[in-house]
């Protein structure tokens, strides 16, 4: 069976804190998991959750404070694995007295490239992130958004084999997430492995062939996204009209009491069992139904489910202890 | 290039670009005034006033220079979170730092050649001429690079694990504790208990000795000085700059970039 493109195993990370630094938050729990080679993995969880932590443990910016992580089969901590990463870090911020083109042909000087393939490179990388006209502006002077483009480009300049992107749609407006977009599709296509943490659980359902999700420093389940939180579906909405004339009458009033009003637009939300009869009801008192859907949890309440769960045992630990 | 030469060359870079080598206009204007006046109200001190105003000049901008930049080769690039890009690359901790700490090295060389350079010709503008003996100001020059080349060491280690602010006071603190480390080991006193003379002269040789460095009477005045201290004093900064760099390599080496 081929190896994974990343392996993480009981991965831990405690972060001293306070007077001597003598107390630890613990960050990261037992994180297990791996990331298959060409698969474009999200890694869901809401702020504080370990996502930033996990990866900047995989690109080797903290060290762990127990487990391990391998990458393309070499530990994190070995520096020759950093030659087949690309690695965006989250808000991203870069010298900002360089151009764009001056920062890429930065790193690729890091990379060992020669300087007509630098040259290439930069020029082939600047006009994927759409930055071609803007190559000699310093960057003090870029938006948040473009700051990001270079960002990226800087990640896939060395065409790593597995690329790390912590949170590669903040920040972004919709043409340039879809950008972003495009780009993961692209390494995808092209063959290569994609990790990147997001909140934005569209971005996760439209992108990842799996996503993992994270909460409160340890991982909650591995999965499709409709897996992970398709699970969650609680019933059905029905979206209908029904003409002013109609309202009043009885077998309307019924339907009516359960559902809410939108000018003449009506919404019910019923069990996944009485949609037949329902239908029918509606039908009988003249309604144009306009779309039946299955209602999933938003992630934000998949999360705060979570959370909630979380501070609950917390309370129980602690009724328990005193 | 090495990794090490590509981080040096882009913290040179850095430093040119936030306008830090401005400070040679000043230094340049200091010199011009200073020959003109010297020139019309001294008699035969010239040369003397102009060395010493010119190498204290040269040292007092290098320290500045050293100690402000210094600590602020790492922390400024951690506050920023400029390096994260740059550490997930295949660049190791120790290149990074030793990058860093050649990048301010090729500046301060830079800066006190062209301030050395201003120095001999508003010494041509006062004397008419050159003499073989002026090259002692060379050697005072390359002391105060060696001297500088230290503090560059003692603010990068201090910036690896403090705040700038307490970095600079721990580097400035060392410096001057390392003005005095002659009279710290002389120091013998009826009053004072054995245990803290023989600590205080324990200290003196752990503290970095910048006494040896100051040449600026002997350059003033034209005086030779011995190629031992010469190569003494080389010896004693390589070897004390290695020590502190590689202390420097061990904390950043073990550091979480949050």
């Amino acid at each position: 069976m081929a190896e994974a493109a990343i392996q993480a195993e009981n991965l831990t990370k405690d972060y001293p804190f306070g007077f001597l630094h003598l107390k630890k938050k613990r960050s990261l729990e037992g994180l297990t998991m791996q990331v298959e080679d060409g698969e474009v993995f999200g890694f869901l969880g809401p702020n504080g959750a370990g996502k930033s932590t996990t990866i900047k443990l995989l690109a080797g910016l903290i060290f762990p404070t127990a487990g391990n992580a391998r990458i393309l089969g070499k530990p994190i901590s070995d520096i020759s694995m950093h030659q087949d990463i690309g690695y965006l870090p989250e808000q991203p911020y870069f010298y900002d007295y360089l151009t764009a083109a001056e920062l890429l042909d930065y790193f690729a000087q890091i990379h060992n490239f020669k300087a007509t393939e630098r040259r290439e490179r930069v020029d082939r990388m600047l006009k994927k992130v759409g930055l071609e006209t803007a190559r000699k502006i310093q960057l003090r002077k870029y938006s948040k958004g473009m700051l990001q483009r270079v960002g990226l480009a800087q990640a896939i300049l060395h065409d790593p084999k597995v690329v790390i992107l912590d949170e590669p749609m903040s920040g972004l407006d919709p043409l340039g997430r879809r950008e972003v977009r495009d780009i993961i599709l692209e390494l995808k296509k092209e063959g290569r492995t994609v990790l990147f943490s997001t909140h934005i659980l569209s971005d996760a359902e439209m992108l990842c062939d799996r996503v993992g999700v994270i909460a409160g420093g340890k991982l909650r389940g591995v999965g499709a996204p409709d897996e992970i939180v398709g699970i969650q579906a609680h019933g059905m909405e029905i979206l209908f009209e029904l003409p002013g004339d109609k309202v009043s009458a009885p077998s309307a009033s019924a339907l009516l009491s359960k559902a809410t009003r939108t000018g003449n637009r009506y919404r019910m939300h019923i069990e996944e069992a009485d949609v037949y009869p329902t239908l029918d009801q509606l039908k009988n008192a003249g309604a144009r139904i306009l779309s039946v859907t299955q209602m999933k949890a938003s992630l934000e309440e998949f999360f705060m489910g979570l959370v909630s769960a979380d501070r609950a045992r917390a309370n129980a630990v602690d009724v328990h202890g005193k | 290039m090495t990794r090490v030469g590509v981080v040096a060359l882009n913290t040179f870079r850095e430093a040119v670009r936030d306008r830090v080598l401005y400070n040679l206009v000043f230094f340049a204007l200091l010199l011009m005034a200073a020959a003109v006046v010297v020139g019309q109200v001294s008699i035969g001190i010239e040369q003397i006033v102009i060395v010493n105003l010119g190498l204290s000049a040269i040292s007092v901008i290098g320290l500045l220079m050293a100690v402000f930049i210094g600590v602020g080769l790492v922390s400024k690039e951690m506050d920023k979170r400029t390096l994260y890009a740059l550490l997930a690359k295949p660049v190791r901790r120790w290149e990074f730092l030793l990058g860093k700490f050649g990048g301010l090295l090729l500046t301060l060389t830079i800066n006190t050649a062209a301030m050395a350079a201003g120095l001999y010709l508003a010494l041509f503008y006062v004397k008419h001429s050159i003499e073989l003996a002026d090259g002692v100001a060379l050697v005072a020059i390359y002391f105060i690079l060696l001297k500088l080349a230290l503090v560059v060491a003692l603010a990068l280690l201090f910036s690896c694990y403090t705040t700038p602010l307490l970095a600079i006071l721990f580097t400035g603190g060392l410096y001057v504790a390392g003005l005095f480390v002659k009279e710290m080991r002389g120091l013998h006193s009826d009053t004072m208990a054995p245990a803290i003379q023989v600590f205080l002269r324990w200290l003196s040789y752990v503290l970095p000795n910048f006494e040896n460095f100051d040449v600026m009477a002997s350059a003033a005045h034209g005086r030779h000085i011995p190629a031992a201290l010469i190569a003494q004093n080389t010896a004693y900064a390589a070897l004390y700059c290695a020590i502190v760099l590689a202390a420097a390599v061990t904390i950043f080496s073990r550091r979480d970039m949050k």
